[in-house]
């Protein structure tokens, strides 16, 4: 890009100069990664529910630069900005998961669906980015320290949503939602004793959900002990694995694609371990592990607490959704119907995560006055 | 950045979401450290992060790559292919070797109506399919309908091919075929199907509607090793003599469960379209047949049991019995009294027939009925011969059945009774399915202990002296009984055309086993000096089988000459030994 100067100063420019380009970067790789293995996985499952080969190549296709556009397009913001769209986003997307009760679509035994203007969208994948940046906003402004209770505010926040979420129910973003919030209540200086409570919480919850959710009692008996169930589409994912080896067998030359009815979004990547085989998934990782670990580093000397918090909280559900999909597919934990970031089919979960990797990127910017020589 | 950078650094930011400057100033104490610990926690956080997708960069290692040299996962392979109800199960042997199984094929079919040029197609596909003219396909592609067998169970090649050629309005349809690894070797027993798959001769007929189910595999009593070993051997000596047949059993003379059972000629049930119908014979349990002087065996024991013949008993056959238009003569007529003994070592008809004089019509009857002789065996497959029983039963019968003639009966049938009379005097149904352990029927007591014993001394007799010395298998103590019957043939007997055939158990002082040979129409020859009687023939090869299957059993050879086992086995009474005892009986 020697075409930009460093002295050029419209948006673009100064977009340019100040955002993480490495980890923008990392996020296109990953991105094409994607691409490919929709084309590689989609169509023998489309196939096979009886539509037409490329419908989900298509549509995956079509979203690319809508996600693309977003991405690019919200990293341009300034953090206040990030904040307004965030509180508006995330009314909007609270307002949806209410909506999605009365008039979603049940599937499976869950309603996580909402239509609208043709499209089906699911609130549950908007409301994680939104609300992570508000809840930092909150966490910020209970440290100033002003009497302000904004831990409070966002206890009451998460709790609406994680309820709403439990009611769809939709216990894998629930998981989600609370791992990143209690998470960012950690950075923003959780007390200790909070943090026992936190987890006790947490296990209990967990617990709570085995004794109550009958699905989710089977698919922890089933990871336990694979002999008590049905463990297909696990026991095919990691056969793709072992096909794969360290090579794969070459693009498109993989089999399992044909046998796990997931294999366009949640076992994607079992595709790609048979196809392209371990150096090139543990490339994959590599580039997820890096936009974490690069994000964070680079909040790491951030002067603003919302801006470390929001940005922390961000890429920690890229991190998260990305670590639990891999974790499934791997048969490392519970299958967890989980999309993999950026790269599994699924045109919700594409769009929020532009948007909050976007915001993300945003907050990462490199900012004059924000301190130190990062 | 140094700690003490951000510290000093930390002044009023432009930012826009900064709070006031009024309240920094008093505020930034609070912040800066909410910030410190914020950070902090932040390298928790991002440590948390590279370790978990460290852990599963591992896993990944461990399932694509560490995982190939570990145990396969076999156990959930065949999970997918458990629901598919309709793979016929497999049949094994005794020891889980394959008999039958199921594959599954492709069959190509056609729409001729989708055939653009069925001229052409039938060129291209007559390369790749031979056994089909090209004119052939044509005719059938020229057919009004809209689905045509082209040809059924192809290869996986063939398959291959055909879609390489690319022709429109060809199909394949998934379809089974029963394959029989071992082809011959136990095809009588195991049977076969027909082309939709459907058991149409032996245990697939039997056993069609459980192997059918697609559950567990049948388990059979025969021994694959054992069935080889029967097989050659028949085969061998049906090459020597040029007989048109012959057929082998070796039961478990404890369980009886046939261990082996071969007919010869046989067929190789893969190719189930064409086999010929003399092959498809199954001589061993549907033929049924005069055995001759093996039946002597039965008359014996009928005889000693029923008390009224004693093992020192003796009977005069100086001279042939003549009865009504028949006269019955002995085929190494001694032309003197004969004991008991010498009678079955001498295998005399006219004192067996007078042996069974004394018993009686009646008395013969009920015995055969007693040990399974006049009623179909409870056998497993459908190929079960009915025997012909004379009637109404007169004398004559009662003479001639005496040594083996006038009652048919399977060879199957001759094993069962043999074992009945060796193994202590108990008759257990025979079975061509393996039983489990423990699982052997109690059966019935059809003749006393006591007479049980006096038959292995008399078998073993037949094999250290008399005409079954051929079968003598050195160390592993065979007993047993030749039989040579000349076969019916129109309204007479054929005396060029015999069954001959030898039924022996070992080890005789406690039979294990029980093995028989029959031959169909042996020819003597140079060897056997025109000789084609049970001795010369049918005795061979079991001994050829005893040698070959005793070590294959654990059945260490023992000193035949050792005085406890000549105590055990050497009757009290043997007229023909230099000893005084047998002068004496031989002039009595």
């Amino acid at each position: 890009m020697s075409a930009l100067s460093r002295t050029d100063t419209s948006a673009f420019g100064r977009w340019w100069w100040t955002i993480d380009r490495w980890s923008l970067a990392a996020i296109g790789l990953i991105i094409g990664f994607g691409a490919l293995m929709t084309l590689a996985a989609s169509p023998p499952v489309a196939e096979r529910i009886g539509l037409d080969q490329f419908y989900f190549v298509r549509r995956h296709f079509a979203l690319l630069p809508v996600g693309i556009t977003l991405l690019i397009g919200v990293s341009l913001l300034a953090p206040q900005q990030v904040r307004r769209l965030a509180v508006l986003g995330l009314l909007i997307s609270i307002a949806m998961l209410v909506a999605v009760l009365f008039v979603g679509g049940e599937i499976k035994g869950a309603r996580r669906w909402i239509n609208l203007a043709g499209f089906s969208l699911q609130p549950s994948e908007f409301v994680k980015p939104f609300f992570a940046v508000v809840a930092a906003w909150m966490f910020a402004e209970w440290r100033k320290g002003e009497g302000f209770p904004g831990h409070l505010v966002a206890l009451a926040m998460y709790g609406l949503i994680a309820g709403l979420l439990l009611l769809q129910p939709d216990l894998g973003q629930a998981v989600v939602v609370s791992a990143i919030f209690f998470g960012q209540f950690f950075l923003a200086g959780m007390p200790i004793i909070w943090i026992v409570g936190a987890i006790v919480l947490g296990v209990t919850g967990l617990i709570g959900a085995y004794f109550t959710l009958d699905h989710v009692a089977s698919r922890i008996d089933r990871f336990l002990d694979p002999g008590s169930g049905d463990s297909y589409q696990v026991d095919r994912s990691l056969e793709a694995f072992m096909n794969g080896g360290l090579f794969g067998r070459g693009p498109g030359e993989g089999t399992v694609k044909a046998y796990i009815p997931d294999a366009h979004a949640d076992f994607i990547f079992a595709v790609a371990g048979e196809e392209l085989g371990l150096l090139a998934c543990l490339l994959v990782v590599t580039l997820f592990t890096f936009v974490v670990l690069r994000g964070f580093a680079r909040v790491l000397g951030e002067q603003s607490l919302y801006v470390m918090l929001a940005a922390a909280g961000l890429l920690a559900q890229f991190g998260v959704q990305a670590l639990i999909n891999m974790g499934s597919t791997l048969h490392l934990i519970p299958t967890k119907g989980m999309t993999l970031p950026f790269v599994s089919y699924g045109g919700s979960s594409l769009l929020a995560l532009s948007v909050g990797m976007g915001m993300a990127l945003a907050l990462t910017r490199r900012r004059v006055g924000r301190g130190g020589s990062r | 950045m140094s700690r003490l950078n951000l510290r000093t650094a930390f002044k009023r930011a432009p930012n826009p979401e900064a709070p006031p400057p009024s309240h920094q100033v008093c505020l930034e104490g609070d912040v800066k450290q909410a910030i410190d610990v914020g950070r902090t926690r932040l390298v928790i956080a991002a440590a948390l992060f590279a370790m978990a997708f460290g852990a599963v960069g591992l896993r990944l290692a461990d399932v694509t790559v560490m995982s190939r040299g570990g145990e396969p996962r076999l156990a959930d392979a065949p999970r997918v292919a458990a629901p598919i109800q309709t793979t016929r199960a497999e049949i094994l042997d005794r020891n889980g070797l394959l008999l039958a199984t199921s594959l599954y094929t492709p069959s190509l079919y056609a729409d001729p109506q989708a055939v653009i040029d069925p001229v052409a197609a039938a060129r291209a596909l007559a390369t790749v399919l031979p056994g089909i003219s090209e004119q052939e396909i044509v005719t059938k592609l020229s057919a009004e309908r809209r689905f045509v067998w082209i040809k059924r169970n192809l290869t996986p090649r063939q398959k291959f091919e055909i879609n390489r050629l690319g022709i429109p309005g060809f199909y394949f349809q998934r379809e089974e075929r029963r394959v029989y690894p071992q082809s011959g070797a136990a095809a009588h027993v195991v049977g076969y199907t027909d082309v939709d798959g459907r058991g149409i001769a032996g245990i697939e007929q039997s056993f069609d509607e459980v192997l059918r189910s697609g559950g567990q595999p049948v388990q059979l009593s025969l021994d694959l090793r054992l069935q080889h070993i029967v097989r050659e051997s028949l085969i061998e000596s049906m090459t020597e003599f040029q007989a048109i047949g012959a057929a082998g059993v070796v039961l478990d003379a404890k369980t009886a469960e046939v261990l082996a059972m071969v007919s010869l000629p046989d067929f190789d049930p893969n190719h189930a379209g064409s086999i010929d119908p003399d092959a498809q014979f199954n001589r061993a349990t549907l033929g049924v047949y005069e055995m001759g002087s093996t039946f002597k065996v039965f008359n014996h024991a009928m005889a000693l049991d029923s008390g009224k013949v004693r093992i020192g008993g003796s009977f005069d056959a100086t001279q042939p019995i003549r009865i009504s238009r028949f006269t019955i003569n002995d085929y190494h007529p001694e032309k003197r009294w004969l004991s008991v003994a010498e009678i079955f070592e001498h295998s005399s008809n006219i004192g067996s027939a007078r042996m069974a004089m004394e018993v009686g019509v009646n008395g013969q009857q009920d015995f055969m009925k007693k040990i399974g002789m006049l009623a179909r065996l409870p056998i497993e497959v459908p190929e079960a011969g009915l025997p012909l029983a004379p009637s109404p039963w007169r004398e004559i019968n009662l003479m001639t059945i005496s040594f083996g003639h006038g009652l048919s009966v399977s060879p199957l049938h001759l094993v069962s009774g043999v074992s009945a009379m060796v193994n202590g005097g108990v008759l257990r149904p025979v079975t061509l399915l393996k039983r489990e352990a423990g699982a052997t029927p109690a059966g019935t007591r059809v003749i006393a202990e006591r007479t049980s014993e006096q038959m292995r001394k008399l078998l073993r007799l037949v094999v250290e002296k008399g005409t079954g010395r051929n079968a003598s298998a050195e160390g592993y103590l065979v007993g047993g009984k030749t039989g040579t019957a000349e076969k019916l043939s129109g309204r007479g007997y054929n005396r060029k055309a015999r069954i001959s055939s030898f039924v022996g158990a070992f080890p005789i002082n406690d039979p294990k086993y029980i093995v028989l040979a029959m031959i169909d129409e042996p020819v003597g020859n140079k060897r056997t000096f025109g000789y084609a009687t049970g001795g010369w023939v049918a005795a061979p090869v079991v001994k050829n089988i005893v040698q070959r299957m005793a070590p294959m059993y654990g059945i260490l050879p023992v000193d035949e000459s050792a005085p406890e086992i000549r105590r055990d086995l050497v009757l009290d009474i043997a007229p023909r030994d230099t000893q005084n005892g047998g002068k004496r009986l031989a002039s009595y």
